[in-house]
């Protein structure tokens, strides 16, 4: 908190100058009166909150809730839960106005209402979030302790069959066969052109970079249309995975472009700098020095990009047809995938098949977080800033180095020149 | 540009003599390996951008038969049944924007708060996990947010829809047709499917893109002007006005404009929650209304070939709006202070 609370006023400070004047007998000059420090006076706080804020907070909360529910009960024909929580969030804020403008100026309270829509919005945020996820688990719960979940596909699960029966195995096979041609597709391309983007600057590339930055909102649906009328209509491929892979790995690549460039413009340029001054050119500068230094922000480009393939519905409706059978040929057939299979098994009025799907999705949900809490342990470091593991990695590659150059030397000195000496000579 | 200046001029010669020195060559005399990577660097830029040209061009060249058929019509035109000859985006398109106005309007707010909480209020040890939760929020498949809605909020969303058309009825887009003001037996299936709740859904995904982008460039705001803000009294809020949103306007406004490109791609979220309709329908809490990527979604299948151009021309005309939209984004968060901050 930005406002500074007044401290009580310091006794010590009037009952020490007091002392001092009476203690002096009369001076032939004059000697200044200099005011003590104050023995007794506290430090001032300048942060942290207050029993008030707490308070008025608490206050303005039960006094809303309680004035919604007025409303809600008594007064006017309102329904509904959402509704409710959002007329008392707005009745709350003005209590809390109230609140605290009973003791603070008005600035102040400006300041404290700005500070609780902040803190709520972002509780509504990251609130919608836990929301979302913690559903998904409890919708699909049901289906994912059975083990045939994960070991079987539907070839021959009907909608009304238990959950004992069927699973999910074609899909997660699906999934992963598609991130692959995906992530085959986009990674070489992507790093490529984001290494092009950054190495070789000029107004070509300015170009280019705002094209792909452009495309990065490309509709998902937008690129499975364009795989759907090349591939499938013109080509004559069929619905299969290598078409989704496809459509996906289109949908990623300006993404995986994007971020890659940024990692790459925030690289500290003194280390090329240092590779150039050493002699080297531009591409062993590249390949020895830039990928090396930027190689965990880079797989963490390339691994949200595959949490963004690994979700997304719309091109693979649009290039591989559902199925229940597991198919592991991308080439030929229908192959089905996570999202997809939540998509088509929730359409079914049958509790059961709706218990599936939500199944479905709380597997995505799983592989997405492992991609993510992956991507967030070798990467969101800064370049040159490295782990225990890799300093030690480091160290050890280093002292391998000197102990081959000294045995070198070693070997030529005994060679050449014949003398003890260079035996000594610590290297 | 280092490597031009850096590279090695005096190539293997004796130490030049100060008074006959001619002008050192500063140009590069790239070797083999140089030329070679360049050029395939070069080939690669070139390779997404023919990529990207391919799937604008290609669109553009199969949706052609379909607007030559429809000409301006394709534009006025409500219905779409390519087969009975008239077709058009009037519906669609309105849909799809009515969408991405409600989930931007819910989002922004959202997005802003965060940032902001991230950047300003929340205690340093918490920032990484929140960045890192925000993150993630942009990672969770949109089926999962699609189910989240189909199931549950469209049916708690009734409520609120009810109260907002009962109060607020007389502002024509919160009018719902066939529906009397506070009638207790009112069905709930007038207020399911709508504009309104496939824009919350949304607006779910777009606010972490938002959010993202904007609590970068608030972090990046001087700490120089902060302290500045403090020292001249203002308070936190007074600081945040003065001088963190002036700094991070452009992003406040790139942010907005990048979750407004995503909202209008927005698919199978707002394929499961609306039913789809085709007139323009303009009050957003009523049941049934439409966006161009539904749209394909649920027609891609048809068997006639000029069905399927005329979709590439719904989705041709999507593309060339978020491209806009994108485009105005990329060059509002170029030209503002903190993009030009965040350059170097």
């Amino acid at each position: 908190m930005t406002t500074i609370e007044q401290p009580a006023a310091a006794p010590g400070t009037t009952t020490g100058a007091g002392t001092t004047t009476t203690a002096a007998s009369p001076p032939a000059t004059v000697v200044p009166r200099r005011p003590t420090a104050p023995a007794g006076q506290q430090r001032r706080r300048i942060g942290g909150m207050r029993r008030t804020d707490v308070l008025a907070v608490l206050g303005a909360l039960a006094a809303g809730a309680a004035t919604t529910g007025v409303l809600w009960t008594q007064l006017g024909p309102f329904t509904g839960i959402l509704g409710y929580v959002v007329v008392t969030w707005l009745v709350t804020v003005a209590w809390f106005a109230l609140l605290v403008s009973f003791d603070e100026n008005r600035p102040v309270v400006k300041d404290r209402i700005a500070a609780f829509v902040v803190h709520s919005l972002g509780i509504v945020l990251f609130g919608a979030l836990v929301f979302v996820i913690i559903y998904t688990f409890k919708r699909g719960g049901p289906a994912l302790p059975h083990l045939n979940f994960y070991t079987q596909d539907l070839r021959s699960t009907g909608p009304q069959d238990a959950l004992t029966k069927g699973g999910v195995l074609h899909a997660i096979a699906g999934t992963l066969i598609e991130l692959g041609i995906a992530l085959g597709i986009a990674v070489p391309l992507g790093l490529l052109a984001a290494v092009y983007l950054h190495e070789v600057p000029g107004r070509f590339s300015r170009f280019v970079r705002t094209v792909v930055e452009a495309m990065t909102a490309l509709p998902d649906i937008i690129a499975g249309l364009f795989i759907y009328a090349t591939l499938i209509i013109i080509f004559h491929l069929g619905p299969s995975g290598l078409a989704a892979g496809a459509a996906l790995g289109l949908t990623i690549l300006p993404i995986i472009i994007r971020a890659a460039d940024v990692v790459l413009r925030l690289m500290p340029g003194s280390l090329k700098e240092a590779s150039y001054a050493l002699g080297s050119g531009q591409w062993r500068t590249t390949w020895h020095v830039l990928l090396p230094t930027a190689r965990s922000g880079l797989a963490t480009a390339v691994i949200l990009g595959a949490a963004r393939a690994i979700g997304e519905t719309s091109p693979v409706l649009l290039t591989a047809s559902a199925t229940g059978y597991i198919n592991l040929d991308p080439l030929h057939g229908p192959m089905m995938s996570l999202p997809l299979l939540a998509y088509t098994l929730v359409a079914s009025p049958e509790p059961n098949e709706i218990t599936r799907g939500f199944g479905a999705a709380a597997v995505l949900l799983i592989l997405v977080l492992v991609l993510f809490i992956v991507a967030r342990t070798i990467g969101g470091r800064a370049p040159g800033d490295l782990s225990g593991r890799q300093i030690r990695r480091r160290e050890l590659s280093s002292l391998r180095t000197a102990r081959r150059f000294t045995h070198h030397e070693e070997h030529l000195s005994t060679e050449l020149l014949s003398t003890e000496e260079w035996k000594e000579e610590p290297r | 540009m280092s490597s031009d200046l850096l590279d090695r001029a005096p190539r293997g010669g004796e130490p030049p003599v100060a008074a006959a020195q001619p002008r050192r060559r500063l140009a590069v005399n790239a070797g083999a390996a140089d030329r070679l990577f360049r050029g395939t660097a070069r080939g690669g830029g070139i390779l997404v951008l023919l990529l990207m040209a391919l799937v604008g061009g290609f669109l553009t060249y199969r949706a052609w038969l379909a607007l030559r058929t429809a000409g301006f019509s394709f534009i006025t035109t409500q219905e779409w049944s390519p087969g009975g000859g008239s077709f058009g985006i009037a519906a669609i398109m309105v849909g799809t924007i009515l969408i991405a106005i409600v989930a931007i309007a819910t989002a922004v707010p959202m997005a802003l708060g965060t940032a902001l909480y991230i950047s300003e209020y929340a205690p340093r040890w918490l920032r990484r996990t929140l960045i890192a939760m925000v993150d993630l929020m942009a990672a969770v498949p949109s089926v999962v947010y699609g189910l989240w809605g189909f199931f549950l909020l469209q049916w708690r969303v009734v409520g609120l829809s009810r109260w907002i058309s009962d109060w607020f009825g007389w502002i024509p887009i919160f009018k719902v047709d066939g529906v009397a003001r506070h009638d207790p037996l009112a069905t709930a299936t007038a207020y399911t499917s709508s504009t309104f709740a496939a824009g919350l859904v949304v607006s779910l995904m777009v606010a972490p893109i938002a959010c993202s982008v904007m609590r970068e460039a608030f972090g990046q705001a001087p700490a120089g002007e902060r302290e500045g803000a403090y020292a001249l009294g203002a308070t936190r809020w007074g600081m945040i006005r003065s001088v963190v949103l002036p700094f991070g306007r452009g992003a406040v406004i790139g942010g907005t404009m990048l979750g407004l490109g995503r909202a209008l791609g927005e698919t199978i979220a707002v394929v499961m929650i609306i039913s789809p309709r085709f007139v323009i329908q303009p009050h957003i809490l009523q049941n049934g209304t439409s966006s161009v990527s539904s749209l394909i979604a649920l027609r891609y299948g048809e068997s006639s070939p000029f069905s399927i151009s005329a979709l590439m021309a719904a989705g041709v005309s999507l593309f060339v709006l978020t491209l806009a939209v994108n485009f105005i984004a990329a060059q509002v968060v170029a030209r503002s202070r903190s993009g030009a901050v965040s350059e170097a």
